[in-house]
């Protein structure tokens, strides 16, 4: 029993930075119905930001502070914001009119280019992300141990869910963004600045996911260029679980992701960690065809 | 003569030219060519065969796949399975054996590799009943991804050690060979009633259903064909190089897309170009070290902008047009 705990807190700590990544995906993929590849890799730049911000800043000292920590997070979401914004610019938008594979394989250009200037400017071998915040175990109940960092993770991750979740419910931005991702030709019809709303997309999913690659130099301190790819599938894989396009949808993927891959790798066996995501993914998908919370739209004819 | 007998004779006829053609071709490759060069003609040509038959799926048929790498990877290892495992028990060791005699295993070890691979692809193509686009795509990433791990955890096929002591078989004469029946396969197909009910699904898949073709068949059976072919491709491969599970992550299959696309979706002598010049690309650019794929990736980019259609669109690739005086429209065949 209490290794189930165990294992359920491990999961959640790891879901919820699947959760963050899966809402960049799904935010991009409801408004322009593209696989935006390039995600996880802007998670890895999220990291490597973070990385490098700390060692100017000198925020992964003995005696790290918690303002140090907050502004190398926010600084590293924002240069992977303006990262985001650049890809959609130069890359996303001259073939947003030219069919969707044609972005795709776009997007897997970037995804590339982003992978191979990574080992170029940052080297190929792993670097070791500095403590941010001092570890700490913290015993949640007997024979259950969660580390301050795994906290720290699961918090900073509801606030942003909860931050984007207002942005997009509450305000005139958040209400356009669901008109463009509704009917793009009729919301711009409408009036909305269809490019610009795009382009906040982009900058809101790339700054979660910069989130996500900090969050994850906390929790496991080896980061390296392709650390992206992976985590990148698997999060797409946990958008579409939940039902691509929706934002409740992602949180809860990404969570079921987490906790079912470290319920395989503490019953079954680590080897089997990368397919269970999968298995899942397919039978959900033969049950429900549009995702857990996805709506099935009937096609027009 | 009667009709049928008269093309069951082409056949044979175009059998013959390409198995001499390829044989010739690995002659004078042996002869003329050094290794290394040689064995980027080996890789171009497996590359050849998988693009060939993923376009059958995403560009003829329009579904889209993400998962060929898996269906290589089955091909793959049951074959070099059948030829380390079977072969020695059922044909015996044969110390000196002459090429003709080990000709036989090896084809059976190929063709069991693509009827195991055809058989995942009737799996994987059964969920396209009830899904589309993006959903069946990430259904066949998915699948592709558990055959990996799968083999990963079998230790007869070597597990994570990769799997040794498999005898150097494929040499460009097989390769060539293959690819050729491959082309010459698929074109024949996408020129037939079949090939125009897939183009049908591809064109509008509600209008094909509605006018009588049955769509769920013909997609399954592009699923299989297109397995079948990936999997001798595997076979190929595996009794070539070092065969490692590594070989057939999810960043294969998008390496076979990209051939795909940029050679132009649907276009049969466009993905045997973009084959080539994907697998060549990394290769040319080697003088720039650590920049070639900085350089490979931005070319992609800057490709698919200038050039989103693929290099050569739906167009075909014909002698009879670029020798012909007066160039007829091009049809637009596949």
């Amino acid at each position: 029993m209490q290794e189930l705990f165990q294992q359920l807190a491990n999961g959640i700590a790891w879901g919820s930075i699947y959760a963050l990544i899966a809402l960049g995906y799904t935010m991009v993929y409801g408004i322009l119905r593209l696989i935006n590849f390039a995600h996880g890799d802007i998670y890895m730049v999220g990291a490597f930001a973070a990385y490098y911000l700390a060692r100017l800043l000198h925020a992964g000292g003995p005696e790290p502070s918690p303002i140090l920590a907050a502004v190398v997070l926010l600084g590293s979401m924002a240069i992977c914001a303006g990262l985001g914004v650049a890809i959609e610019y130069f890359a996303y938008r001259p073939v947003r009119k030219s069919g969707r594979l044609t972005a795709l394989i776009t997007a897997i250009g970037v995804s590339l280019l982003l992978e191979n200037l990574g080992i170029r400017i940052f080297g190929a071998d792993p670097k070791f992300f500095p403590q941010l915040v001092a570890p700490r175990t913290i015993t949640l109940m007997e024979g259950v141990i969660v580390t301050n960092h795994q906290i720290t993770v699961v918090i900073i991750s509801i606030v942003l869910m909860v931050a984007l979740t207002l942005f997009v419910q509450r305000t005139r931005t958040g209400k356009a963004m669901r008109a463009v991702a509704f009917n793009r030709d009729a919301a711009s019809l409408m009036g909305i600045p269809v490019n610009r709303i795009i382009t906040i997309t982009f900058a809101i999913g790339s700054a979660l996911a910069a989130a996500a690659g900090v969050l994850v130099g906390l929790t496991n301190p080896k980061i390296e260029p392709l650390m992206g790819i992976m985590p990148g599938v698997k999060a797409f894989v946990a958008a579409v679980l939940g039902g691509i396009g929706s934002i409740p949808g992602a949180v809860i993927g990404g969570l079921v992701m987490g906790v079912s891959e470290y319920l395989v790798v503490g019953y079954i066996s680590s080897t089997y960690r990368d397919a269970i995501a999968f298995i899942i993914l397919i039978l959900v998908l033969l049950l429900k065809p549009a995702g857990l919370l996805g709506r099935n739209v009937a096609e027009k004819v | 003569m009667p009709r049928k007998s008269k093309s069951t004779l082409r056949a044979l006829a175009v059998t013959l030219v390409i198995v001499a053609g390829a044989w010739a071709l690995n002659a004078a490759g042996t002869a003329y060519l050094n290794p290394y060069v040689y064995r980027i003609l080996v890789l171009c040509g497996i590359n050849v065969i998988l693009a060939l038959s993923l376009n059958l799926v995403n560009g003829v048929t329009g579904q889209f796949s993400i998962g060929h790498a898996g269906f290589m990877a089955v091909g793959a290892y049951v074959s070099a399975a059948f030829t380390v495992y079977a072969t020695p028990r059922f044909f015996g060791v044969m110390p000196g054996a002459s090429a003709l005699s080990s000709a036989l295993p090896f084809v059976i070890a190929l063709l069991l590799g693509g009827v195991v691979a055809g058989v995942a692809g009737f799996l994987v193509g059964l969920p396209s009943m009830r899904l589309r686009g993006d959903y069946l795509a990430i259904v066949t990433l998915g699948f592709g991804e558990i055959i990996r791990v799968a083999i990963l955890n079998i230790d007869a096929v070597g597990g994570a050690r990769g799997f040794a002591g498999i005898p150097q078989r494929t040499d460009l004469a097989w390769v060539a060979a293959v690819a050729a029946l491959t082309f010459v396969f698929l074109r024949n197909l996408i020129r037939s009633y079949h090939g125009r009910a897939l183009l049908a699904i591809r064109e509008d898949e509600i209008a094909a259903e509605a006018l009588g073709v049955p769509t769920t068949r013909y997609k399954v059976s592009a699923f299989v064909i297109a397995a079948f072919c990936a999997g001798v491709a595997g076979g190929l491969f595996s009794h070539y190089t070092y065969l490692h599970t590594n070989s057939f992550t999810f960043m294969k299959s998008i390496e076979v897309i990209v051939m795909v696309v940029l050679g132009g979706m649907g276009s049969l002598t466009g993905s045997v170009l973009g084959a080539f010049i994907l697998t060549a690309l990394p290769e040319v650019l080697r003088f720039a070290s650590s920049e070639r794929l900085i350089i490979y990736s931005l070319l992609l980019i800057v490709l698919m902008i200038a050039r989103p259609q693929g290099l050569l669109g739906r167009w075909e690739f014909s002698w009879r047009r670029l020798f012909s005086r007066r160039p007829k429209a091009p049809t637009e065949v596949a």
